[in-house]
């Protein structure tokens, strides 16, 4: 009796041990490789993290790379939200676990990863045959001491997209042309707009632009600086561009010439497909958002006008991590899906503007017309948009939260009806908060 | 010589049977323990270590010592204020009708019916689904320009809800993914703790001439006192830690700060926005510490009072 009980505990005991110690060995061992790319069966396996439409997995770019490299096999994983993804990101950098070979970076983080994490993303700055982009793009990516994080993939020019029938039916002239010269060269005309079509249009609901954050924010972006400056401090309070915006912004808002959208957000979708709003101010970028949500249905109604003033809205790069056991095949891949022929072809495609100068150039992209936004020559009109973006851009590190904070701020007069000193207030503690 | 050769083992059998009886059951329950260690215990240590810090989530190997300012300052900040109300009201607007028509719901599957199995199984369906995929589709429902609500509101003559931008109608659409998902679970455990009351008790009270709803007060709610107060413990913890219904009910950057105007904001959301949107762990650290705290709170006030009570009773 005293053997078997005895055993009995020893092999509990055991059990008990190897279990704790499996826990304990589980939490520290794990892959091989922290990215899950690396050599598999002759094959490089390389892991990709991108976010929104970027255009490299649906135009079939990386299908026609595995073809011409048969000993490569990409595998990508796209977040619909940036904001989830960056968030992701964040944590798996921290981590140092969970991370893709290849992430993408939006523009309102690129900072941020430059200032705190350019050790952990490989150097593209001696990579060869990479001299063909717009040098304010890489430097928006470079870091103090001359290390390049990334290579771009497209930039954000802007147009505004109309809804032809209804400018018709508020009695305004419906050519593109001569609907530019409605609002050449002041965002506030094209307010004033907003005014005439409310005061003239005859019909159902329908609001004049989407959200006042999309005026806001494209009136931003025009500037060289905007929250910050270019010693790194906050200047969001004081920039006058930035009040302005809020200014016409709030004016927009309090008129009843917006939606009340949350753009990105589900009301904003169904709205483009039902057509609650007019306008919408659009990077080149959103074109393929817009034609994808509104639909079939609504083909031939959009079209694009040269906007008020130049901006750059957005735009995206590609970065290696370091760590990535495959991180020289990783770079060529980075350096063959930013190259002119591929950024023409993602453009064609679905209309994202490419951030390489040879691309801009060539004959593809200047002539191409969108079939959808009945014909407009989008080559011609975004492509005159992206020289008129100011060749510095100041970059902060916190960007992307602040832009948030601004459209949460303006979606406060929206739509809460809040004075617009009380919102900025409010916004402000908040940036405070997110900056601190 | 003999006796030291036959008594040492049996000493030791006794020993290793003694071992056995008293050591088992820790062993037992060790594998528990050491799972809570290291993924409970630890994290809550560690939590408050990062409390007194200063830390980005970006570089959390650089922490700066603050003591106890991330306290003070989440104790002079509105918007902690405004979540706790925010988790007490929505809290209580989804538990009290939650568990009030769990009630009655097992009250009416208590009665003896055709395809009760069917009903049973059917009530516990909206707590299989993730949340997630309730939350998106509540929020479908809710939506402003487009929903069902809003529409059939349209229909009998009623202006639009703008659901997601007002604070009450907010919190009560939030509520109703709570509330759709977590009856049918309570309805569920009053149901097996009703089956639990002796059948003679009702009969005993319909001979005293007792109506149905006067044995559903006297008999059934009695009789199923201590599971209505084990909901009332879960739901309560529950709604403490309220944060996926109205992260993806407000989707992107207003889910994480609960509504443009933290309308509906919860400890749980202020959490995750101090953490991963601001990237402060250090303060999100102590919003964490903060909800322990509260839920101790909670716990010491229900004990001081039941003590109370049955000392002047």
């Amino acid at each position: 009796m005293g053997t078997l009980g005895s055993l009995r505990g020893k092999a509990v005991a055991t059990v008990a041990a190897v279990g704790a110690l499996a826990l304990v060995v589980g939490c520290s061992s794990g892959d091989d490789s922290v990215t899950g790319g690396g050599k598999k069966d002759g094959k490089t396996v390389i892991t990709m993290g991108l976010y929104g439409v970027m255009g490299i997995k649906e135009t079939g770019l990386l299908e026609q790379y595995e073809k011409e490299n048969p000993d490569v096999d990409i595998k990508a994983e796209i977040a619909g939200d940036e904001q989830t993804y960056y968030t992701a990101l964040q944590t798996r950098l921290a981590a140092g676990k969970g991370l893709k070979d290849i992430q993408g970076i939006e523009i309102g983080r690129a900072k941020e990863i430059t200032e705190t994490q350019s050790d952990k993303f490989a150097d593209f700055s001696e990579a060869a045959g990479t001299d063909h982009f717009l040098p304010w793009k890489e430097s928006q990516i470079s870091t103090g001491d001359g290390k390049v994080l990334g290579l771009g993939t497209d930039i954000g020019p802007m147009a505004v997209c109309y809804r032809k029938d209804y400018f018709e039916q508020a009695g305004l002239p419906t050519d593109r042309e001569e609907v530019a010269k409605l609002w050449d060269g002041d965002w506030k005309k094209y307010v004033e707009v907003g005014r005439t079509f409310k005061k003239g249009f005859k019909g159902d609901d329908v609001a004049y632009m989407d959200a006042a954050s999309g005026l806001f924010n494209a009136m931003v972006y025009g500037y060289p600086e905007q929250y910050y400056d270019e010693q790194g401090e906050l200047i969001y309070d004081t920039n006058p561009a930035v009040k302005e915006a809020w200014g016409l912004a709030a004016d927009a808002a309090e008129d009843g010439l917006t939606a009340k959208l949350r753009q990105f957000q589900p009301g904003w979708d169904p709205g483009l497909a039902n057509g609650t709003f007019a306008t919408a101010v659009c990077p080149a970028w959103m074109l393929s958002h817009i034609s994808e949500k509104a639909g079939a249905a609504n083909k031939g109604k959009w079209d694009v006008a040269k906007a008020p003033k130049g901006a750059n809205w957005g735009g995206s790069f590609l970065g290696v991590v370091e760590q990535s056991p495959v991180k020289e095949e990783a770079k060529k891949l980075v350096a063959w899906l930013t190259a002119p022929e591929q950024q023409a072809h993602i453009f064609k495609e679905i209309g994202n503007i490419p951030s390489s100068r040879t691309a801009l150039e060539s004959a593809d992209v200047k002539n191409a017309e969108s079939e959808y936004f009945s014909g407009a020559p989008i080559g011609r009109i975004f492509g005159a948009a992206a020289q008129e973006i100011p060749d510095k851009q100041v970059l902060g590190r916190k960007d992307g939260t602040i832009k948030d904070t601004f459209s949460q701020g303006l979606t406060l007069i929206e739509q809460q009806g809040t004075a617009r000193d009380e919102a900025w207030k409010t916004t402000a503690e908040r940036i405070e908060k997110a900056v601190g | 010589m003999a006796t030291s050769t036959t008594k040492a083992p049996a000493r030791r059998g006794a020993l290793l049977h003694r071992l056995d009886i008293k050591g088992a059951p820790y062993v037992f329950v060790a594998p528990f323990f050491v799972v809570f260690a290291a993924f409970s215990f630890y994290p809550l240590v560690y939590t408050s270590w990062i409390s007194l810090h200063d830390v980005e989530l970006a570089t959390l190997d650089v922490m700066e010592w603050v003591a106890f300012d991330n306290y003070v300052d989440l104790w002079g900040d509105s918007r902690f204020w405004n979540a706790l109300r925010n988790t007490i009201t929505i809290g209580v607007i989804s538990t009290v009708p939650q568990l009030m028509m769990a009630l009655g719901l097992a009250h009416l599957l208590n009665y003896r019916m055709r395809a009760s199995l069917f009903f049973r199984v059917a009530s516990l369906v909206p707590y299989a689904t993730s949340v997630a995929a309730a939350a998106l589709v509540f929020t479908m429902i809710f939506e402003r320009d487009f929903g069902m609500i809003n529409w059939a509101l349209g229909s009998v003559g009623i202006d639009p809800v703008d659901w997601e931008a007002d604070k009450w109608p907010a919190q009560v659409a939030i509520s109703t993914i709570v509330i759709w998902r977590w009856t049918g679970y309570n309805a569920l455990l009053y149901l097996a703790a009703m089956q639990a009351i002796p059948a003679d008790r009702y009969e005993a009270a319909s001979l005293d001439g007792a109506s149905r709803w006067q044995q559903f007060t006297h008999v059934t709610v009695p009789g199923i006192r201590s599971t209505i107060v084990f909901t009332i413990v879960l739901s309560t913890i529950g709604a403490t830690q309220l944060f996926g219904e109205p992260l993806i009910f407000g989707q992107g950057p207003n889910g994480v700060t609960g509504g443009a105007d933290n309308q509906y904001q919860t400890l749980g959301l202020l959490l995750y926005e101090e953490g991963w949107k601001n990237y402060q762990m250090g303060r999100s650290a102590t919003v964490a510490w903060a909800m322990f705290l509260l839920l101790v709170l909670v716990f010491v006030v229900q004990r001081l009072t039941k003590r109370l009570r049955s000392r002047t009773s």
